[in-house]
């Protein structure tokens, strides 16, 4: 029981990076804007959330960096894609390859210097008496608390306002969205950069409260699960909860195993996350190769209005 | 000198880069009636409606909504001031339900939940029965047949205030009795004193039920009279201008030994549809076998495993005396079977390429076209040449990509080449959508001479006219099965169309 739930708690830490990431992305592709950068994002995220903390001490000022930054970064993106029409999946390689190389040269100076005990964690007394995960949930940090919010807060505004309703037409059909009036490169420009946010926070919570010490490319593939997560979850933010913790476990398992003292290489296990991303993709693919994939209908399509269809 | 006139368009002009799509048109419409703008295909009349519900701006003119001028830059603007169109192709998000689709430009309040979402269940429900369009209100909308989709249309137009509403071609996806159902609800919302356009190149339509008429031909308006002013046959010479002749009729002919024979097909379309099941038919040589229905009844399902593009689950394809065991497109071809695809610039062309690169697709295995992988491009030039020529296509060059020319002249490309390999069979799915009366008659032209020539033809059209026209038997596809079989000379027009809704004898009855 106890071993069950110290690996859940390793999952949900080493997921919820995962799970802001790939809301992040769930917001941008249903707006119908593919994004590639979440890699790159997610490395400047974490190295201006580094260069802050480590300024100024102040938890908040970190993350309104990292908010500032990307949201820079994910107004580019949407200039590139939204109003210059250039091909999204340049644009987001081009991103992920811009943020690997600027965050290793910005990280020189602070590589390996450990910064413990960034994000406060909130602790729930009364929760450690409900027996089984009740101790699970008493000591988490904001971050993860908010990262559940989040995925209430996108649900409900996917389903149950006036703008989810214009998100999921934008993200299907642009061109009845914009017959019926609504704004498609305004509200696409949005979703890019308020979904930049979020993951350039995953990157920030990756280094902040997961592994708390800059190391160049420290997000080591992460930013990819989460551009494959979105997939799995049929952009859809529960479902990206669920895939996001399932995916952190994976991730820890391999650093238990090594600590349990497997023969196994330590390489042979770190690949274990990406093996299991292609098994799924495969297994999904080959399960719904009848059914629509859930991905929006205009997903990488650029909008022009004056088209003749 | 308003004179009740809600909708007045005055000496419009709108130019498409060189094009002049509208020469100085003045168009009228009063309030409760049902007016129809007649015209062929390209003649400008969809054009003109685009303009008035904002969807082009006009490059000259002026228009007037109920006497004052209208400033309509965005369909939005066209939507405020009561205008609403409904497309040929539907404007509704596939996987949003109905009534998410016609609540979608209403932009409060932010927050909607389960109450709130079911008083809108029954506003938009009471709405619909209001003027008789029956549809499910919370499914979503690709779950819904091509008829209630546009009932969706014309209540999200209703609910969004329009009082002008604009129809393009609005039977072209409908059943004979589906067509009925809408001109009724047409009939009442004239009742109740909306002012309905309806743009159309279908005479027995206009006569059925419009009030005024408006003639356009070639992006000038010709005339414009009451229904009871004119005749089917006047209204004929307007659209078209000169008499064209008609491809010669079916005649009772000699017919040739069996050339393609299927029995029992069975296919699965995407995400495990039963697309045909247990389908049977047979096309000898020399004859033109129609396939009638309604779109989506499995017809391009049909033309696919015959052309080798898909497989079968079960039953036989035999042809010629060999018989198919899967699907291959290679086989298909060298045995001789022709395909015009539905969608030309999808599965018949390739857009950015030439005439003669198009041209070869299906022939550059030959000795006459390649050498050892080389093509011997000069001497396919000239035979490309040749085939311009002969087949009559209109293009600046040779080289011209093959997205500029018309639809008209992109078909006879097709023609061409499929003809060029001298098949024994052609498929045609739709040869004549969207190409003008001059076009399509050169298309039931070629198609005839297939047939005078001993081939077979299988023809697949929505277009019933057109099947009767041509073909010496008649066959109805509906739910993926033939349901009706008869010859050419003895068809009824009504019969047919009651099997294409999927209705049967003793339905009839009822």
């Amino acid at each position: 029981m106890d071993l069950f739930v110290q690996l859940f708690a390793a999952a949900m830490a080493s997921g919820t990076p995962l799970l802001l990431a790939a809301l992040g992305g769930i917001l941008i592709e249903r707006s119908g804007i593919i994004q590639l950068g979440v890699e790159g994002m997610m490395l400047m995220g974490a190295i201006v959330a580094c260069l802050t903390f480590l300024r100024t001490e102040s938890l908040a000022l970190a993350l309104l960096a990292v908010f500032a930054v990307s949201a820079v970064l994910g107004l580019l993106h949407a200039f590139l894609t939204v109003s210059l029409r250039a091909n999204q999946i340049v644009s987001g390689l081009a991103m992920t390859l811009f943020g690997a190389g600027l965050s290793a040269y910005l990280g020189k100076p602070v590589s390996g210097i450990p910064m413990p005990g960034a994000v406060p964690k909130l602790y729930l007394p009364w929760l450690e008496n409900v027996p089984a995960a009740g101790g699970l949930f008493a000591n988490l940090d904001m971050l993860t608390w908010f990262s559940f919010i989040l995925v209430l807060a996108m649900h409900l505004f996917i389903h149950r306002t006036s703008w989810g309703l214009h998100l999921r037409a934008i993200g299907d059909n642009p061109a009845t969205a914009d017959v019926m009036g609504i704004r498609v490169q305004a509200f696409r420009y949005g979703c890019v950069t308020v979904g930049s946010m979020l993951i350039g926070l995953a990157g920030a919570d990756l280094l902040l409260a997961f592994s708390p010490t800059w190391i160049e490319g420290m997000t080591a593939g992460r930013g990819w699960i989460a551009v494959a997560l979105i997939i799995f979850a049929r952009w859809n933010p529960i479902r990206a909860l669920l895939c996001a913790y399932f995916f952190g476990m994976l991730d820890t398992l391999g650093f238990r195993i090594q600590l349990l003292g497997s023969e196994i290489p330590s390489y042979f296990l770190k690949m274990i996350p990406y093996l299991v991303t292609i098994l799924v993709l495969m297994v999904l693919g080959w399960r719904s190769r009848n059914k629509p994939s859930g991905a929006p209908e205009a997903l990488g399509v650029p909008y022009i209005r004056e088209q003749r269809l | 000198m308003n004179e009740g006139y809600t909708v007045e368009m005055k000496q419009i002009v709108k130019q498409f880069g060189s094009v002049l799509a509208n020469d100085r048109v003045d168009f009228r419409a009063r309030a409760g009636e049902i007016h129809a703008l007649l015209g062929e295909n390209g003649a400008g009349k969809s054009t003109m409606m685009c303009m008035l519900s904002g969807v082009y701006r006009p490059t000259g003119g002026g228009i007037y909504l109920h006497g004052r001028q209208a400033g309509i830059r965005s369909p939005k603007d066209a939507m405020k001031l009561g205008v609403g169109m409904i497309f040929q192709s539907f404007r509704l998000v596939q996987s949003l339900t109905a009534t998410e689709n016609i609540i979608l430009g209403e932009s409060s309040p932010f927050w909607r939940g389960r109450g709130w979402m079911k008083t809108k269940l029954e506003e938009i429900r009471s709405l619909a029965d209001r003027f008789g369009l029956a549809f499910p209100v919370d499914r979503p909308v690709w779950e819904l047949s091509v008829g209630e989709q546009q009932r969706v249309e014309i209540v999200k137009t209703l609910y969004r205030g329009a009082d002008i509403v604009i129809l393009d071609e609005p039977t072209s996806v409908l059943t004979p009795g589906e067509a009925e159902q809408l001109f009724a609800t047409l009939a009442h919302m004239k009742s109740e004193g909306k002012t309905v356009i309806i743009t159309t190149h279908k005479l027995k339509e206009v006569m059925a039920v419009s009030d005024r008429i408006s003639v356009m031909r070639k992006g000038r308006m010709i005339a414009s009279m009451a229904k009871s002013e004119t005749t089917e046959r006047e209204l004929a010479r307007l659209m078209i201008g000169k008499q064209i002749p008609a491809a010669r009729p079916a005649q009772a002919r000699s017919i040739g030994k069996p050339l393609l024979t299927v029995k029992h097909l069975d296919v699965y379309a995407e995400h495990g549809r039963k697309a045909l099941g247990d389908l049977s038919l047979q096309v000898n040589e020399g004859e033109i076998v129609g396939v009638a229905g309604v779109a989506g009844n499995g017809q391009k399902e049909l033309a696919e495993s015959l052309a080798g593009l898909r497989s079968w689950k079960r039953g036989t394809v035999a042809f010629d005396g060999m018989t198919f065991k899967t699907a291959s497109v290679r086989a298909a071809m060298e045995a001789g079977i022709s395909h015009v695809p539905e969608n030309r610039m999808r599965s018949g062309l390739a857009g950015s390429l030439g005439i003669v690169d198009n041209l070869l697709f299906k022939s550059y295995r030959s000795p006459e076209r390649s050498t050892l992988g080389f093509m011997r491009t000069a001497r396919n030039r000239a035979w490309a040449q040749t085939l311009v020529e002969q087949f009559d296509v209109r293009t600046p060059g040779l080289d011209t990509p093959v997205r500029q020319l018309s639809g008209g002249n992109q078909q006879k490309l097709l023609f061409a080449r499929e003809i060029s390999r001298d098949p024994k069979l052609m498929v045609a799915v739709h040869p004549t959508q969207g190409l003008d009366i001059g076009a399509a008659q050169g298309v039931h032209r070629l198609l005839v001479e297939l047939r005078e020539t001993g081939r077979g033809v299988l023809l697949i059209s929505e277009d019933l006219d057109e099947v009767l026209q041509l073909s010496n038997r008649i066959l109805v596809i509906f739910g993926g099965a033939i349901v009706y079989e008869t010859k050419g000379c003895e068809a009824d027009r009504e019969r047919i169309g009651l099997y294409m809704a999927g209705l049967t004898e003793e339905g009839e009855a009822v």
